[in-house]
């Protein structure tokens, strides 16, 4: 199966019920798929009339309960950024898909990268937090869109799958369970108001429909979700709660792979140029040389870098000109190589063994 | 008052200032609401950025404000994935038009069975009054000191060219009408468009010779022509005067619609 079509696979399983998109290479697929298989699956599916609405129709779906997605890649998601950051201000649970290619503007429609990682963090105004994960394979395609949905639901944060045209267009065996376990939000408690945080910084959710007369504002607003756009302390009290439930949740939502921690030389690595360092471990098996694979970028799990305690240096190839690189020389002492490479292409396994051989 | 349990009591008091018009816009709305005998529950209104927008905010349902001229995409999800909800939608001249232009005529193609109210009041009233895409040409803005140069849209007739299967134009001053017409839009299957002509004293009118409410919504009853007898008058070759618009039903019709409860 094609990474695309899992992708659409796992929303399914997860159970969206509404897909508002508009098409855009590499991530169409997508799109195709959940107009073929949603209507079926007592979804709604729309073709909107650019990726502003796409994304508005989802976050206007999600507040009726039920669980919505859009996919796009570069310039879509550039015309996302302004209701991504309604979503996050509103605590509107949805996931959006971004199958990264060639940037900055319309770029290489047709190949891949990694040039949005910083967007889908910062790309909205204002302080926020958001939580990325990056598949790579076409099983973490299925598996990881399923997560989203849970992450989505459970922070009331829009999640994002930051995949790229290369695992989006991989094709490889993928494993469909017959049903996945998922977890909705927590519903809104009778006693609460609208956008009063719980211990964990997260409000319950009373769909439209509830009875609850929610108002839902991209102003700042208090915990009935009236505005209140000029007492500081309001302000204050909602953007860091905001940035709070997410980053205070840092381990728990945490999903990486360590290995050979012993190593002293460390690939970081997120999405497909985890394939060509894993062809490379197989290639020369010696345990100086080890790997963290992230598979959740957002919010960064700094503390997983410090499970190599005997790294004398991290090398982090990325297809792009060095963006999560960053975050790691922010976490570490020891140097941090940045290994960019940018036109589509992977790295070869020639290419990273000849910065091992420079850098160890 | 009209349907005082729609209000919320704890938002009092509303920033609209003395002799806006969007108040009795409101009004007409909820009596049209309550006319269709629709419930609390099951009423959805939404909205996006400006005077208009803030209409929501003061009415005790559930109700989404939204960004900047993408009220209706917004709606249209909430239609789609709930059609057994009454999705209103409220909006200005500068959020429908200019930067929500494009799900304008979308919504009005789709035919997303929801009525829009758009209080239509020449300007960009919220940030102080500068030149829309329905200021009248020659108007005095904040942004077209020596008048408007830009035609103005119609937005009625835009509504009728996309698509939409019930579309009406009345002021401020004909509350009767007015609400009559939005009641009528909630009928018909399909995107239903109301615009509401409406006075903006405070930063339309003071610079435009109609310093005092009456004056504004004098001009608007004087300027007011039904559609009817604009077409006889056009049909006989008398000069329309200027300034003048049609007001009434423009049309109403059932083209295939989407989001209808079934």
């Amino acid at each position: 199966m094609q990474g695309n079509a899992a992708c659409a696979e796992g929303a399914l399983a997860a159970g969206c019920k509404f897909f508002g998109g508009y098409p855009i290479t590499p991530s169409t697929e997508i799109a195709e798929t959940m107009a073929r298989k949603l209507p079926k699956a007592g979804g709604v599916f729309i073709s909107m009339e650019d990726e502003l609405a796409s994304i508005a129709a989802v976050i206007g779906a999600a507040w009726t309960g039920a669980r919505a997605m859009t996919a796009t890649s570069g310039p879509g998601f550039s015309l996302m950024m302004e209701n991504i950051g309604y979503a996050a201000m509103t605590e509107t649970p949805c996931v959006v898909v971004n199958i990264q290619r060639g940037g900055p503007s319309t770029g290489q429609p047709t190949r891949a990268a990694q040039g949005d990682m910083f967007q889908c963090r910062f790309g909205s105004h204002g302080d926020y937090s958001t939580i990325a994960l990056t598949p790579n394979s076409v099983q973490e395609m299925f598996d990881l869109t399923v997560k989203a949905f849970d992450l989505a639901d459970r922070f009331r944060v829009p999640t994002f799958l930051m995949s790229d045209e290369i695992v989006g267009h991989m094709r490889e065996r993928v494993t469909i369970p017959d049903t996945v376990e998922v977890e909705r939000s927590r519903p809104l408690a009778e006693e609460s108001l609208p956008f009063e945080a719980s211990a964990d910084g997260v409000p319950g959710f009373a769909p439209f429909g509830s009875g609850r007369a929610v108002h839902v504002t991209g102003l700042t607003h208090d915990e009935r979700g009236y505005p209140d756009t000029t007492d500081p302390a309001a302000h204050d009290r909602l953007v860091r709660r905001l940035v709070a439930k997410v980053e205070s949740a840092r381990r728990d939502i945490a999903d990486y792979e360590v290995t050979n921690p012993d190593a002293e030389t460390v690939f970081v690595t997120y999405g497909p140029p985890s394939r060509t360092v894993e062809q490379v471990m197989r290639d020369r098996p010696d345990d100086t040389i080890g790997h963290l694979r992230l598979r959740v970028v957002w919010p960064f799990p700094e503390f997983a870098l410090h499970e190599f305690p005997n790294a004398k240096v991290f090398l982090m190839p990325e297809l792009n000109m060095g963006q999560m690189v960053r975050e790691v020389e922010r976490h570490v002492d020891q140097p941090v190589v940045s290994l960019p490479k940018i036109g589509g292409e992977l790295h070869t396994p020639a290419e990273l063994v000849r910065a091992l051989e420079a850098h160890r | 008052m009209i349907a005082p349990d729609w209000f919320r009591d704890d938002r009092l008091p509303h920033i609209y200032c003395t002799g806006c018009g969007n108040g009795t816009i409101i009004n007409c709305t909820l009596a049209a609401v309550e006319e269709m005998g629709w419930k609390r529950d099951e009423t959805i209104f939404v909205s996006g950025i400006g005077c208009s927008s803030r209409a929501p905010g003061y009415i005790l349902t559930d109700s989404l404000h939204t960004t900047h001229g993408r009220a209706l995409a917004f709606a249209t999800g909430v239609k789609m994935a709930r059609p057994d909800f009454n999705v209103v939608v409220f909006t200005g001249d500068g959020d429908l038009a200019a930067i929500g232009g494009n799900h304008f005529i979308h919504a009005c193609r789709r035919n997303v069975d929801m009525t829009v109210v758009c209080m239509n009041n020449y300007i960009y009233g919220m940030t102080g009054g500068q030149g829309s895409p329905t200021t009248p040409p020659g108007a005095i803005s904040s942004t077209t000191p020596y008048g408007a140069s830009e035609p103005a849209f119609d937005l009625a007739e835009l509504a009728v060219a996309a698509g939409a299967n019930y579309v009406a134009r009345w002021t401020s001053y004909h509350v009767k009408e007015l609400t009559k017409a939005i009641a009528a839009g909630m009928q018909t299957p399909g995107l239903a468009f109301v615009e509401a002509r409406t006075q903006c004293p405070t930063n339309y009118g003071r610079h435009n010779k109609l310093r005092t409410v009456p004056a504004m919504v004098e001009h608007l009853r004087s300027h007011a022509i039904l559609v009817r007898k604009y077409e006889r008058m056009v049909a006989e070759g008398v000069p329309i005067p200027e300034g003048a618009f049609t007001v009434g039903e423009l049309v109403r019709r059932s083209r295939p619609a989407m989001g209808v409860q079934r």
